[in-house]
């Protein structure tokens, strides 16, 4: 079953086309990742998907609502964990997470058992009442999926969930990843990391300059091109990801 | 997208500055009391030394009333210029808001709101100070709290609109200097109006922070009389700035 449907989704900003005409379907379930270099396009889809971004044409339906007719139905049943750390830096780990309940209705007591289960499932426990500037980046990041968490969402999209952490934190967001997948949420990511899509994606969307050049599985993709997911962009957009050229491919 | 507002979202918006504020009051607090406290001594009994009465009333008591006014505007202006971009710009607390049930619509009228609350316990910081120097001398002064909320928000929505339109966080100086001082000099709470040139005191007269200083000063005179079109005022000021400070807002984030 089709959880999202996008169809002829473009996006202009001032004359510059971010997005361009793509066509997608996301199935229940599946783990689907938008792969390409920064300025693919990929964030745009993403933040498009919760309605901070309006298209300039085309549609998307999320669990079967246009998302312009009912943005704040369909976000209560998403989370969403950004590229930026966007925490409440004033406030602790708890206290982050409660704040962020409120804006889905959820009651204070639901909220604060869910709050200490979350940071429990990320290893912030002992952090609880920890300000936010004490809390390491790789904790930080795990914070802000635990917040993602808040509302038990039906699908989770992750905005470059890994970019910038250690190997360590690295693995452990992908075995939370893993985990919820096990659990049936659909996960939608954007990641410019070849292993990362290939360990975690069912299926990828291959962007570039905003367009999908082709949506398949690793595997099949791997097998057609021949070579691992980084030729198979190469060979497929002539360019490399920006994550080689740093040298940050080199992940495990 | 939708066109309104749902103030239960608004509100959540609201609890959660106010959670923030909880714990950050004790430094911001004196930002906003300090300088007030300041021009209360610095021109009533310093300069009040000299000028004693302004048609017969004591200098100090003579603009007394108008600090409550000032002190409740920039309480509201900060919250929605520097306050607002901040959360906006730099710490993406909107982005995160956003991501939420909350709406566009929904998270300006929470900062809206948020400021007015601010700029109304601001003010009545003030009233408290100001009864203990025994400047009031009527409970009417009571009746100047729920008034603060509304001048809040007309302070709040004004300064709303420039923040939608500010290339960066540095040009909220023009903001202060050409407009917010002006008002703040200019509005009556120094001096009477009438000793200004006709065209300025014309000016003057529709700035909202002359009509709140002149119900201050009503009520904590003790005199009701003639405040009702000050309220009025205000209220037209909050109906006319409103579309503008959401649709401009609204415009700025939502890409």
């Amino acid at each position: 079953m089709d959880i999202i449907t996008a169809r002829g989704l473009t996006k202009d900003f001032n004359h510059t086309r971010a997005v361009d005409n793509i066509d997608f379907d996301i199935k229940k379930g599946e783990c689907f990742g938008f792969l390409g270099p920064n300025g693919a396009g990929k964030t745009t889809v993403m933040r498009m998907l919760y309605c901070v971004v309006v298209p300039t044409s085309g549609t998307i339906k999320v669990f079967g609502l246009d998302i312009e007719d009912n943005p704040s139905i369909i976000k209560s049943r998403i989370g969403v964990m950004p590229q930026d750390d966007n925490l409440d830096i004033e406030l602790s780990a708890l206290k982050n997470l409660i704040v962020y309940a409120r804006y889905f209705e959820i009651p204070y007591r639901t909220s604060r058992k869910t709050a200490y289960n979350l940071l429990e499932y990320v290893g912030l426990t002992e952090k609880a009442d920890e300000n936010i500037k004490n809390l390491s980046g790789g904790m930080q990041r795990a914070l802000l999926l635990a917040r993602s968490l808040i509302n038990s969402p039906e699908i989770l999209i992750l905005d470059e969930p890994t970019t910038g952490l250690d190997p360590h934190s690295r693995h452990n967001v992908w075995n939370k990843l893993k985990d919820l997948k096990e659990k049936n949420t659909t996960l939608i990511l954007t990641t410019h990391y070849m292993e990362e899509a290939e360990r975690l994606c069912d299926r990828v969307a291959i962007m570039d300059r905003g367009r999908i050049i082709t949506i398949d599985s690793p595997k099949n993709l791997m097998e057609t091109h021949g070579g691992n997911l980084e030729y198979v962009y190469l060979k497929l957009t002539g360019k490399r990801l920006k994550g080689k050229e740093n040298g940050e491919n080199n992940l495990s | 997208m939708e066109k309104t507002i749902c103030l239960k979202r608004a509100f959540r918006v609201w609890q959660r500055h106010l959670t923030v504020y909880t714990k950050l009051y004790k430094t911001s607090i004196a930002l906003n009391f300090v300088e007030p406290a300041l021009y209360l001594i610095a021109f009533g009994i310093g300069l009040g030394a000299f000028i004693k009465d302004i048609n017969g009333v004591p200098y100090i008591k003579f603009i007394a009333p108008g600090i409550i006014a000032s002190s409740s505007m920039f309480a509201a202006t900060y919250e929605c210029t520097y306050g607002t971009y901040v959360r906006m710009t730099f710490q993406k607390t909107f982005d995160a808001i956003l991501a939420t049930p909350i709406n566009i619509n929904d998270l300006i009228a929470g900062e809206l709101i948020w400021a007015a609350t601010k700029s109304m316990f601001y003010g009545t910081i003030i009233i408290v100070a100001i009864s203990a120097f025994r400047l009031v001398d009527s409970p009417f002064v009571i009746a100047i709290i729920p008034i603060l909320f509304l001048s809040g928000l007309v302070f709040a929505e004004i300064s709303m609109v420039c923040t939608a339109v500010v290339p960066g966080i540095d040009s909220f100086n023009y903001f202060y200097t050409l407009f917010m001082t002006p008002m703040f000099l200019f509005s009556g709470i120094f001096f009477p109006l009438d000793v200004l040139p006709p065209a300025v005191a014309k000016i003057a007269f529709f700035t909202p922070l002359y009509h709140l200083t002149l119900i201050c000063r009503s009520l904590v005179w003790g005199s009701a009389g003639g405040i009702a079109g000050s309220i009025a005022w205000l209220v037209v000021v909050i109906l006319i700035i409103a579309p503008l400070a959401f649709i401009l807002m609204r415009k700025r984030i939502i890409k």
